[in-house]
């Protein structure tokens, strides 16, 4: 038998989790409206799939952008043999002038520090190999996306080591907090290379304030350590308080000295709903970084024909502005949504104005206040609930009783369906055959068991939030939130 | 900073900028420095024009784009079934329906440059090597070393066999990284080859697979050229070889193909691994989330390789042409008094002209060479930076041009040798 490498062996591919079990669940028995309305909602996937309306009409107004039409096909031949790693200019420029937009115009990019790679993916591997050694590490605040186990540490052999931020005070991470990590990784003699920011996070669906920023700016360049900043969720942000990115902070006097230490993490898969193009991109301050990621671009580059079409459309400057109404908008509404469909139920979020998801406490439903526990419930919510959710474990959570539920990616109906089984279910944990509950509920469960199709009607309206005569007493629920 | 950063350039990059300072053109430039250090294939991209004019509508989103969304939402790593099937399926035409292809066994990546750094990932460790074939592609030594920290201890070819692979060249390679204390993990062959712009005979490559059964090591084939070889026969596949033996001792092999020559699509990074090795495709598949195919890309092959008249077609006729094109460099070379390695395939020549050469010192052909950048005004590349072990071999690329331009290019080389015959 011939063997493998030591990384191809190992399992820094994370895989081998248990919480593929939500996924599989899922791919066993997906939901379908009309062929499968009992299978498994997908909840786990943070797309986002609510303005493809949008899109598709400026493709077909646009056939230009591809090169496969009549109007466009004369471009083919050079957008497919243009295999430069400092990809069409066009493309960089677009990306650049995208970027600015989003962030209120408040920056300025510079084409020529945009590095293209294979999703963002590609480009926290990249930025890996290029800042840090194996055996060194990076500072990364919990709760984290589960992707970067590997996406920084598969191949790279570099660690991550946990910032830990508590719900005590929603998550913020605290001065106090990373100098305990970096303290800690001094203690057990491993080198801090960078600290990484999810700017706005995933899974909290919240963004970092200035204070915050500045921070961290302030913690890395008395190390002299980099910071990466992830801002693949920067254009979903649909509430106030706005987004701030770091290359704002980058911009003020204080910490422009510091810049050559600040690197950009962006990609078209959130924002834009184009996972599948395959479109990261590195943008660092730091010439050094720039040249070396841009070689390492030769292993995960962008096709030149999704260069082009995207070329096109963020060049397109009328179709960019209405585009990024038109999601905030539409974010909005279906948080909102979601959120008030949970809180009917008793089910808190973590207040948030941005991500394609919810960050939810489901602390009260757990049988103790433990990862197990958390597991148990997981498992209870994907086998009887049908809903693919992901439990806060996964994301290295310090606290047990988090879920992030994704909401973006589904359509309304789909939603309306998610929320009543989340309904049925609290309703039923909570049901008065419980002895503590019992006393307290001997009205409400006289009203459940007469009146189980008005209890869906009174779930699906939102003026009987505040009835008086709302059956919702348990403990678990806050009717009067 | 990182230790990996430093990455240097070889010392050919001065030909590229002296192309890129003054890049020949026709008509404002025709003096400029002649492109003939780049593998491109631009011989039949009319074929592939017409094809698109035709199928618009296959090839984009289909009707009103409503395919639009689907597709750009598309991230799974296995890729499209459709594009897997496609591609499965060229592959096969290409070596005339020999053997099969099974769309399961296809790995996609961002073109062969990811495919290759994937598998020295996943096939050997940090300080392990790989054995190569003296001369070979400039690029294996940053895709396979760079990130990998994996070597290359070269398998030593010469003129005196046409640069053929013998057992003994493979032994005393294996040997060579024994005594470093090197461990080997696995032997790359290029097939066909570049620069060589030859195929491997199959008794080679039987040979071969000998080699690494017996050492128990893998087989990585890069076959990134075979669409390109100036006839179907001439050119067998590993695949073909493993088939004859029903598949013995198949999962240490791993054939590596991209569309970036046969095609002339380098833009679109297309490049798969195809491995005989369950694990080898699992392991790949998951690497592979650093560096998909675009789905857009995916799509549009995915239509335009199912069309097997339209596959068919072009596979023949771009041999055809790329034969007549060789021809035609051949007999110009020949002609000013230089001769060239016997090829069959590939978008170049494999030039010698060591006997123009003071010494046979890679210094003084580095010196030729200068003089051809800058005088004669061609970018070529000379063999040193493929690590040819005898001086005085230059790769010269034709199928990056049109014929006129090959034309001016082959009057410069015949002035240029007619100049030296007469000072000498």
């Amino acid at each position: 038998m011939v063997l493998l490498s030591k990384i191809a062996t190992n399992n820094g591919h994370g895989e081998n989790s248990s919480y593929f079990d939500g996924w599989k669940a899922y791919e066993i028995d997906p939901y379908h409206p009309t062929k499968n309305s009992h299978g498994v909602i997908q909840m786990g996937l943070a797309e986002n799939q609510l303005c493809f309306d949008l899109i598709q009409e400026w493709v077909e107004n646009n056939p230009k952008a591809s090169i496969c039409t009549p109007q466009g096909s004369n471009g083919f031949n050079d957008i497919a043999v243009y295999q430069d790693y400092h990809g069409l200019p066009e493309f960089r420029n677009s990306v650049a002038r995208f970027m600015e937009k989003v962030r209120g115009n408040k920056v300025r990019f510079n084409p020529d520090r945009i590095v293209m790679s294979g999703g963002a993916t590609g480009a926290h591997e990249t930025l890996a190999f290029c800042l840090a050694d194996p055996g060194e590490a990076f500072l990364v605040p919990t709760p984290y996306y589960p992707g970067y186990d590997r996406d920084l540490r598969w191949r790279t052999g570099i660690q991550l080591l946990p910032v830990v931020c508590e719900s005590s005070n929603d998550f913020k991470i605290t001065r106090e907090a990373l100098e305990d990590a970096y303290e800690k990784a001094r203690e057990a003699n491993i080198k801090v290379k960078g600290l990484i920011l999810n700017n706005p996070s995933n899974p909290l669906g919240t963004v970092l304030d200035r204070t915050t920023l500045r921070d961290a700016m302030s913690f890395i360049s008395e190390r002299n350590i980099h910071l990466i900043c992830d801002e693949i969720y920067s254009a979903t942000v649909f509430n106030e308080p706005g987004f701030i990115s770091i290359a704002e902070i980058a911009e003020e006097s204080a910490y422009r000295k510091h810049r050559d230490l600040i690197h950009i993490v962006y990609s078209l898969s959130k924002d834009l709903g184009f996972p599948g193009f395959r479109v990261g991109i590195i943008y660092s301050y730091n010439d050094a970084v720039v040249n070396c990621a841009r070689k390492m671009s030769s292993f995960g580059l962008v096709s030149t024909q999704t260069q082009h079409l995207i070329a096109s459309m963020l060049s397109d400057d009328i179709f960019v502005e209405k585009f990024l109404d038109e999601s905030a908008k539409r974010l909005a509404e279906r948080h909102s949504l979601f959120t008030q469909g949970l809180a009917k139920v008793g089910i808190k979020s973590l207040k948030a104005n941005a991500g394609l998801f919810c960050w939810i406490d489901l602390k009260r439903l757990l049988k103790e206040p433990t990862f197990e526990a958390e597991k148990e419930l997981w498992h209870l919510i994907i086998d009887e609930v049908k809903l693919n959710v992901s439990p806060g474990a996964s994301f290295h959570c310090s606290e047990p009783g988090w879920f992030r539920v994704c909401f973006a990616n589904m359509d309304d109906e789909t939603m309306k369906i998610a929320l009543s089984r989340i309904h049925k279910f609290v309703i039923q944990k909570t049901r008065p055959d419980q002895p503590t509950t019992r006393k307290q509920c001997k009205r409400s469960k006289l009203e459940i068991s007469l009146s189980s199709r008005r209890l869906d009607e009174f779930i699906m309206t939102p003026r009987m939030l505040s009835s008086p005569h709302s059956h919702m007493t348990s403990p678990l629920v806050r009717a009067r939130n | 900073m990182c230790k990996l950063r430093k990455y240097i350039e070889p010392t050919v990059v001065t030909g590229w900028k002296a192309y890129d300072e003054n890049p020949y053109n026709e008509s404002y430039n025709p003096s400029g420095v002649i492109q003939m250090g780049l593998a491109e294939n631009q011989v039949s991209f009319d074929v592939l024009e017409e094809y698109l004019e035709k199928h618009s509508e296959a090839t984009n989103w289909g009707n009103k784009s409503c395919g639009f969304r689907e597709n750009a939402l598309f991230q799974d790593y296995h890729g499209l079934l459709s594009f897997r099937k496609a591609m499965a399926s060229f592959m096969e035409q290409i070596r005339g329906g020999r053997v099969k292809f099974s769309p399961e066994r296809l790995v996609i990546t961002a073109g062969a440059t990811a495919a290759n750094e994937l598998l020295t990932f996943i096939l050997a460790d940090p300080g392990d090597a790989l054995l190569i074939p003296t001369p070979y592609y400039p690029g294996f030594d940053r895709d396979l070393r760079w990130r990998t920290g994996v070597k290359i201890v070269p398998i030593k070819c010469d003129s005196s066999n046409n640069f053929e692979i013998t057992p003994e060249s493979l032994e005393a390679a294996y040997n060579e990284a024994v005594s470093m204390n090197i461990k080997v993990r696995g032997v790359l062959i290029t097939n066909p080859s570049n620069p060589l712009g030859s195929t491997i005979k199959r008794s080679v490559l039987e040979e071969i697979l000998e080699f690494v059964t017996r050492k128990n090591i893998h087989l990585i084939s890069d076959e990134i050229y075979s669409g390109s070889a100036f006839s179907c026969t001439e050119f067998v596949s590993i695949s073909e070889v493993l088939e004859a033996r029903g598949y013995l001792e198949a999962e240490r092999v791993h054939v590596v193909y991209s569309l970036s020559k046969d095609l002339g699509l380098p833009g679109f990074r297309v490049g798969t691994i195809y491995s005989y090795n369950d694990k080898v495709v699992t392991t790949a598949r998951r690497m592979s989330s650093f560096t998909l195919i675009s789905s857009q890309t995916q799509q549009l092959l995915a239509s335009m390789l199912s069309d097997k008249e339209f596959t068919q077609n072009y596979i023949k006729i771009n041999r055809e042409r790329l034969r007549k094109r060789y021809e035609m460099i051949i007999d110009g070379l020949r002609r000013a008094g230089i001769e060239c390695l016997k090829g069959n395939a590939g978008l170049f020549c494999w030039m010698n002209l060591s006997n123009l050469l003071e010494k046979h010192t890679k210094e003084h052909e580095l010196d030729l060479w200068k003089t051809i950048v800058h005088e004669v005004k061609l970018n070529i590349s000379p063999g040193s930076s493929c690590h040819c072990s005898e001086p005085g071999w230059f790769r010269v690329c034709f199928a990056n041009m049109s014929e006129r331009t090959l034309e001016v290019a082959l009057r410069r080389i015949h002035d240029f040798m007619e100049k030296r015959s007469l000072i000498v």
